[in-house]
């Protein structure tokens, strides 16, 4: 119980940085991914390619290699002017792969909406914005709102990727205090730690979506 | 009046009607009959600006008109969909208000006066906090007239207005034209069955397949 107590505030120190990457990452792929998934479902056929490969790309290689290539990679190009802190890197790595994975997720949403309510919303006189903020964009986040659950489950664990460019996260922080005092208690807490976060996002997410129940 | 003038479309080749021309004089009810694959539906999308003509012009007491630039000018458009794309994530009350809102810049408390005085007129009063899933079909279309009436259009337009409901309900429908048509509102009824159209047509047009 004791040491329990003494290696706790690491951990949590850890956990806090999971939790910042967590955030930060979600704030930004989430409206960014819409952004493409609009994109994606254009009819401006360089913008559909483009976005496309982008996505092919960040969904076809390792989230763990594009953090490495971002961090130690893109350094060695143009003198160093890509250079970007290890915390940076992490969320620049991060919201450019989550940002490609719920962009894919808004185009199938965005492609279930039916015809007919972007024509209903034109003969009303919505413009495209007003059509996409009020009648669109409403009923996709229901509809991929599971999807997108899956999703930010995930990214609680896919952070733990940020270790290898040497950020102190939750896992890290088990496994420093594991191979120093010998011990497997560091990281059976940093499993229960992990649980009891997703325990929460689980609930959060049903809470979520039974908020979007009100119609059908 | 509107007015369309050698009007053409075809889609891919295939003509769907040639050099049309079709005149409706304000405040009547003009019917579109016809076989399916006339075209009926076709026309109408073209008045309402969801299609593009190929050829010729529609105007506006005189005035050249372009419906797929509805900012351009203010004689608007309203259509009543075959399936009346309501947005099922809004009240009945903010589906109407939703577009005056947004289009004609209706402060909120306006725009819900003028709703909430349209769904009387249709006997809706009591439905205004349901959500579209939880109307019949008969309450969806008149719904979906509030809105489009919320609008002030000069033409209101609909797409097979009976073949989703019972017969029972064709009168209904048929009070709410003729009630419309009283309060000057021009209107353009699509519709296959003929027997309606003869109980509400002050001028009818027949659009068969072409060739
Ligand atoms: N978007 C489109 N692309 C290609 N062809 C189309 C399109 N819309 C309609 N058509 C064709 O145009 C013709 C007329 O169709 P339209 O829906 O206007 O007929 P309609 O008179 O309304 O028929 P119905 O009584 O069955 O509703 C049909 O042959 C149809 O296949
Ligand atoms: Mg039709």
């Amino acid at each position: 119980m004791h040491y329990i107590l003494q290696i706790l505030p690491s951990l949590l120190g850890g956990a806090k940085l999971t939790l910042e990457i967590f955030f930060w990452t979600l704030v930004g792929s989430l409206p960014l991914g819409l952004i493409v998934g609009l994109g994606l479902t254009s009819h401006f056929k360089p913008l559909k390619a483009i976005l496309h490969f982008y996505v092919w790309l960040m969904r076809g290689t390792p989230l763990l290699l594009q953090l490495i290539f971002v961090f130690y990679g893109l350094p060695l190009i143009g003198n160093g002017i890509f250079t970007l802190q290890r915390y940076d890197a992490a969320l620049f790595a991060f919201i450019l792969n989550y940002t490609a994975y719920f962009a894919e997720i808004f185009r199938g949403g965005l492609q279930s909406i039916p015809k007919g309510q972007y024509e209903s919303a034109k003969v009303l006189r919505l413009s495209y914005w007003q059509t996409i903020r009020k009648i669109v964009t409403p009923q996709v986040v229901k509809i991929v709102l599971p999807s997108i659950g899956n999703e930010v489950i995930n990214l609680i664990k896919d952070s733990s990727l940020v270790y290898v460019i040497g950020l102190g996260d939750l896992l890290r922080a088990g496994n420093v205090a594991t191979s120093r005092d010998v011990t497997l208690i560091p990281l059976v807490l940093v499993g229960i730690i992990y649980l009891l976060l997703t325990a929460v996002l689980t609930f959060v997410l049903r809470k979520f979506e039974r908020h979007y129940s009100y119609w059908k | 009046m509107l007015e369309l003038k050698n009007i053409s479309k075809s889609f891919n080749q295939r003509t769907v009607w040639h050099d049309l021309n079709l005149k409706i004089e304000d405040g009547k009810i003009l019917c579109i009959v016809g076989q399916s694959g006339g075209g009926k539906t076709t026309l109408l999308r073209c008045i309402s600006g969801l299609e593009t003509l190929d050829a010729g012009e529609m105007l506006i007491d005189g005035q050249s008109f372009n419906p797929t630039a509805p900012h351009e000018n203010d004689a608007v458009i309203g259509v009543v969909f075959q399936d009346y794309q309501l947005f099922p994530h809004l009240k009945v009350i903010d589906n109407i208000t939703l577009a005056p809102e947004l289009a004609l810049k209706q402060s909120a408390k306006q725009a819900k006066q003028t709703a909430e005085k349209l769904l009387e007129r249709l006997s809706l009063s009591d439905k205004a906090d349901l959500y579209p899933y939880q109307l019949s079909g008969g309450q969806k279309q008149r719904v979906a007239i509030a809105r489009a009436l919320a609008m002030k259009p000069k033409i209101l337009c609909y797409d097979e207005p009976t073949s989703a409901l019972d017969p029972g309900l064709r009168d209904a429908v048929k009070k709410i034209i003729l009630q419309l048509k009283q309060a000057g509102i021009t209107q353009i009824v699509v519709t296959h069955d003929w027997e309606f159209a003869r109980q509400i047509a002050d001028q009818t047009f027949k659009l068969e397949p072409q060739q």
